[in-house]
């Protein structure tokens, strides 16, 4: 009875956190100007965002493009510069400075996003550079590379160290040594740190609005809130939501799974 | 020292990490007190915070926005900590999924959470306004309260409460002796990832009241997209950076949030 009661509560939890998501992949599904008015099934919506005959089409496609370009790379820099960094503090002996690094390290995770946001506005103001990919991948990459680091580091720990002191005694070079030995073992951190980084990127709405610039720069986020700030959302846009929300959620569990693997090979 | 030398060195790696950290995390977090301080013209300033101070709309909307949070927050204790309790309870729950099913919307943007609550009030017909905004804020950041109570629940040593029981301890007793206290961690955790994050919240506000309330970060927004406003901006920011520094040094650590991310 109580494990009834208690099992309950959490279905009914997770109902409400769900609802909402799923009213908009419902109503994607139909073809009415509001949600709520529901007209049958169709996939009307979807035929006109794929054909280009939704209203400002154009500005959507480009809007979808610069967004999984923006992560692509945001996602490929972060995943190198951050395994890089996690080499480099896993092999740090000073302990102030180790733990310096990582506290720097931290500060992206913990401030709001628009903070974030506004500091690199001010950063770009300051530096004269106007706003636009640069800056926005800039920004990217300046708060998804923690999460590269601390998705390498428990490779890194995991690691025989002695492996890659055997490798160099029998005469291979660090560069060697490093693409047989190191490169392999951190692989797969590598790679959750890239997914994470491309997810968080995609996903990501305040800090690409203080960097975008004025220069007509728009990521599916920014559109979508320019959108919905003129007075409800264009009904096309419920499909480009269902499909974030699909995306996100699918990469999101197969890190989990990548990483729920790795926790059970320890 | 050749560059080679430099490279073979493997801490040195960590360089140009630190290089980017720095001018793209530290200095613009610099650079924020820096414009604070300063007026348009770049003159060394304290109207900026006499401003605050004085002025109605800023701080209005400052009392107006901790108000929110504080209800926000008790709203994600009260839900939040039963469901994380049941998730941590092996007598009550072993499904892992079920954790990462109420861990995920953590991971999907506020602004597209905030139109899929706008989507459910007008499926129920409901009006927007101050319900649709409390309703959407704790709907936002439930997530952010239920995984640090649940991760500070699972932490407990269970022999302690197999302890408890032995030496005739109640069910009621278990909980308010050992596992409340335990699980006081956790809260504060959670409470550092909802009340901060409200207060700051911006646009979600505007779209959940059809722009009759706002909370402080669309004001601090507001300020920060005019040039002639940006200092002023900055020194709000810089008074919202100053709140998050006291509470984190006042809550201890942070390693809730970063095991958030290697969680996933």
């Amino acid at each position: 009875m109580k494990k009834f009661l208690a099992k309950s509560y959490l279905y009914i939890l997770l109902l409400v956190l769900y609802a909402p998501i799923a009213i908009i992949i419902l109503f994607s599904f139909t073809n009415s100007k509001t949600i709520g008015d529901w007209r049958g099934f169709s996939l009307d919506l979807y035929a006109n965002l794929l054909s280009g005959q939704a209203a400002h089409s154009a500005t959507i496609t480009q809007a979808v493009i610069n967004t999984l370009v923006i992560a692509l790379i945001a996602a490929a820099i972060s995943m190198l510069l951050g395994s890089i960094a996690a080499v480099g503090i896993f092999n740090i002996r000073n302990r102030k400075v180790r733990k310096a690094i990582q506290f720097a390290n931290n500060i992206p995770m913990i401030n709001p996003d628009i903070i974030t946001g506004i500091s690199l506005f001010l950063l770009f103001v300051s530096l004269g550079i106007s706003g636009g990919y640069v800056t926005v991948v800039l920004a990217h990459i300046a708060f998804c590379t923690p999460y590269v680091v601390l998705s390498v580091m428990p490779r890194l720990t995991r690691m025989n160290p002695n492996i890659y002191e055997a490798a160099l005694d029998l005469g291979a070079t660090p560069l060697q040594a490093f693409n047989k030995v190191i490169i392999p073992e951190i692989k797969p951190g590598m790679v959750s740190g890239f997914i994470l980084s491309f997810t968080l990127s995609i996903d990501d709405f305040a800090v690409t609005l203080f960097t975008k610039g004025s220069n007509g720069l728009e990521t599916l986020s920014t559109y979508i809130y320019a959108d919905a700030r003129k007075g409800g959302l264009t009904p096309e846009l419920r499909c480009l939501a269902a499909i974030i929300f699909l995306t996100v959620l699918i990469l999101l569990i197969i890190i989990n799974r990548r990483s729920s693997r790795f926790n059970k090979e320890q | 020292m050749s560059l080679s030398k430099l490279v073979q060195k493997r801490s040195n790696w960590v360089a140009p990490y630190v290089l980017f950290l720095v001018l793209f995390v530290v200095l613009p977090l610099l650079l924020i007190a820096v414009y604070a301080f300063r007026n348009p013209a770049g003159q060394f300033t304290l109207q900026n915070f006499v401003k605050f101070a004085t002025q109605s709309e800023a701080m209005n909307t400052f009392i107006y926005s901790v108000g929110i949070a504080i209800i926000t927050t008790l709203l994600c204790i009260l839900l939040g900590y039963p469901a994380a309790y049941i998730l941590a309870d092996s007598k009550l729950n072993r499904s892992k999924s079920l954790v990462l099913l109420f861990i995920l919307p953590m991971w999907i943007n506020v602004l597209m959470r905030s139109l899929a609550t706008v989507a459910l009030f007008d499926f129920l017909h409901l009006p927007l306004g101050e319900g649709a905004l409390i309703f959407g804020l704790v709907y936002d950041f439930l997530p952010f309260m239920i995984y640090p109570i649940y991760n500070s629940i699972q932490k407990i040593d269970k022999s302690y409460i197999e302890a408890a029981h032995d030496l005739g301890a109640t069910t009621r007793q278990v909980f308010t002796r050992v596992i409340w206290p335990l699980s006081v961690p956790g809260i504060i955790s959670g409470i550092m990832m909802v009340f901060l994050p409200t207060i700051s919240t911006f646009a979600i506000s505007e779209i959940l009241t059809l722009n009759n309330k706002r909370l402080f970060g669309s004001i601090i927004q507001d300020n920060m997209m005019m040039s002639d406003t940006m200092n002023y901006g900055a020194a709000l920011s810089l008074i919202m950076l100053i709140i998050i520094a006291i509470t984190s040094a006042v809550s201890g650590d942070d390693s809730d949030l970063s095991e958030g991310g290697s969680l996933l």
